[in-house]
């Protein structure tokens, strides 16, 4: 059991280690741009991404750097792609919001708010014609829930009873704004209830609740019971992108918000269970070293060729 | 297996159900859905009987154009080959995200390890007593966008042979239809034939004083306009381009390099139409004209659901031979 909750450990103190090494070279110079991190969101993608089988298919969100690297996406050619260079996963063309990497079963983040969700229900689409028994998962935001797309892909997803995983990561903000403040029904789970499919809030802060109730639905999912939504309650620890003045925050609600995040719980779970304090912190150790040793990589690598930069256009 | 080649007689709309049957046949990735498009066999009758014949195939969907584009993305990216019907053009406009943002950018931000080949049907255009939400000519907007290709035929057998060529691309092609030509005459139509490759042009007419350059159900009046114009002894080559992404640039700039006139006709209106584009190819190519060339479009304004004030803005023929004779006799 411990050392489900170690693996787990270790995925997010890797995707905690990439995201503050991302802060860093954005920082320095190396990353320009529009970054979104996922810090204190970590949980998620740890606990539903264990339990994905590979012919599945993941639609991530500008805020999916956590998403590719649990899906099993390498960090060297994802801090490639952010500094530009020839051997990022899109080869210099996605950036920070468009990792794509088909090949780990990662079918990209999307920029557009909420976009990935119809796409989602045409990668499930397709499973049902394939033969794959693939079933396709969507992550978004709270605030995607207020997009059109996402009510026409729930609905069309439960309309067809398509293997559809809903995942609203709710971390309370709709880019700057409380998400309690843009809805009426702030249980965003209920909803579910109006498209015929089942509806969870969740911990999301739990890998281990994440994992729970994302097989769950897989399973039902493939066996042809149609899709799911999962609202998993969060918090980010930082701003909605590199640069946020953050002026939406309650006084002391990051210190609040950063007792209950996943690391610091699980940490406190694992020494309390008796996991010695060594162990634990070697995966903190464990996950620094290894983006470091990529970021290094990275910035060794040579820039995009800009003789390239109009080619696959087409076919 | 595609049938065998024949010749059927076959009107606009005939020939589109036939492409479709083939290619449901030929192609076993193929899924074909939209509103209606299922058990109804479509609005305009287009995709009749293809249900029957393939089964889940082909599918009623939500009136939920974001969820039908969409899901034809994230459906084409893994394999599958869907041809969605959008029933209006003008309808595509609530779901320009799923073909702008995602499917036009699929092959060149995965540096082409993904790929949407999906086919977008649809079609548009003025018919008496349309409103303004069903009657615009959208085909610029979507030519704005690299990584897309758009075809409008107008004759049955391009009907056909256009969109066989469009489901085998692997890139997302729009096939712009238009439902005034559905139940037009039938032509013999050549079907089962080889996929001929994207592009080309058509010389309708041959000419020598001027070349028109259209596309779309309007290539009709330009015809017209010019049988009348050769009753004067004005000799219009007409150059039917029904690809315009890709576009054929060298037969327009060699049509005009001989006639030294242009006009460039579509009922689309005039600013911001490809016209303007047609235009700039040819004057960016250095032909020498004889005269300023000219362009025939809809004038910028709503399109008025009476007939009597449609009439007044849409291009006719009478209008179109007025305008070249101008041009011809400047």
């Amino acid at each position: 059991m411990s050392e489900r909750r170690l693996a787990d450990l270790l995925t997010m103190w890797r995707i905690r280690a990439f995201e503050e090494k991302v802060r860093d070279l954005r920082a320095e110079g190396p990353i320009v741009g529009s970054v979104h991190l996922c810090v204190g969101q970590e949980a998620i993608p740890a606990g539903a991404c264990d339990v994905l089988e590979p012919q599945d298919a993941l639609f991530a969100t500008y805020r999916g750097h956590g998403w590719a690297l649990a899906r099993g996406v390498p960090a060297e050619p994802l801090f490639a792609e952010l500094m530009g260079r020839a051997t990022g996963v899109n080869g210099g063309r996605g950036g920070s919001a468009y990792f794509t990497a088909a090949e780990y079963g990662f079918h990209g983040e999307n920029s557009i708010v909420g976009a990935g969700a119809p796409i989602a229900c045409g990668a499930a689409l397709a499973g049902r014609f394939d033969g794959s028994n693939r079933a396709a998962v969507t992550v978004f935001g709270d605030g995607a829930m207020n997009q059109g797309a996402v009510h026409e892909a729930m609905n069309f997803a439960a309309a067809f009873a398509l293997p559809v995983l809903f995942i609203c990561e709710n971390n309370r903000y709709s880019e700057l704004t409380p998400i309690r403040d843009m809805v009426r029904a702030p249980r965003l789970a209920d909803r579910a209830a109006a498209y015929g499919m089942p509806g969870h809030r969740i911990d999301g802060n739990d890998a281990e609740a994440v994992r729970f109730h994302v097989r769950d639905a897989l399973e039902v999912a493939r066996e042809g019971g149609g899709p799911t939504l999962l609202e998993c309650m969060t918090e980010r620890l930082v701003g909605h992108y590199i640069g946020d003045a953050e002026t939406y925050r309650q006084p002391g609600e990051l210190d609040r918000i950063g007792r209950r995040e996943p690391i610091v719980r699980l940490r406190e779970g694992l020494l309390a269970d008796g996991v010695p304090a060594s162990a634990v912190d070697a995966v903190e150790g464990a996950a620094r070293a290894e983006m470091e040793r990529a970021a290094t990589s990275a910035l060794a690598a040579p820039p995009a060729d800009p003789a390239t930069a109009r080619e696959h256009l087409y076919a | 297996m595609p049938d065998l080649v024949e010749a059927r007689e076959l009107s606009y709309g005939e020939a589109v159900n036939a492409a479709l049957h083939r290619l449901m046949a030929e192609l076993p990735e193929t899924l074909v859905y939209g509103e209606d498009v299922g058990v109804p066999g479509g609005v305009f009758g287009v995709t009749r009987g293809l249900r029957k014949r393939h089964g889940d195939r082909v599918f009623d969907t939500p009136i939920s154009e974001s969820a039908i584009l969409g899901s034809a993305v994230g459906a084409a990216m893994m394999g599958r080959r869907p041809i969605v019907e959008i029933m209006w053009a003008d309808f595509s406009l609530v779901a320009l995200d799923q073909i702008v943002n995602q499917a036009a950018n699929v092959r060149y931000v995965s540096g082409g390890r993904l790929s949407a080949p999906m086919t977008i049907r649809t079609q548009q255009g003025n018919a008496p007593g349309a409103c303004a939400q069903h009657s615009q000519c959208l085909e610029a907007l979507f030519l704005h966008v690299p990584g897309l290709r758009v075809v409008m035929p107008s004759t049955p057998q391009d009907a056909y042979d256009l969109l066989v060529t469009a489901v085998h691309c692997d890139d997302p092609v729009l096939v712009v239809e238009n439902r005034t030509l559905y139940s037009g005459p039938k032509e013999r139509v050549r079907v089962g034939g080889p996929v001929l490759p994207l592009g080309g042009a058509r010389i309708r007419r041959a000419g020598w004083d001027v070349t028109i350059v259209t596309w779309g159900a309007i290539t009709q009046r330009v015809l017209e306009a010019a049988e009348a114009l050769a009753r004067e002894g004005i000799e219009a080559e007409v150059l039917e381009t029904p690809w315009l992404n890709p576009f054929d640039t060298e037969a327009v700039v060699e049509s005009a390099r001989r006639t030294r006139r242009l006009v460039v006709v579509h009922e689309a209106n005039v600013t911001g139409g490809f016209g303007a584009e047609v235009v700039a190819r040819v004057a960016g190519a250095g032909v020498p004209l004889l005269a300023p060339p000219v362009r025939i479009g809809t004038p910028d304004v709503r399109m008025p659901a009476a007939q009597v004030l449609a009439r007044a803005l849409v291009p006719d023929s009478a209008r179109i031979t007025a305008e070249v004779r101008a041009l011809v006799r400047h």
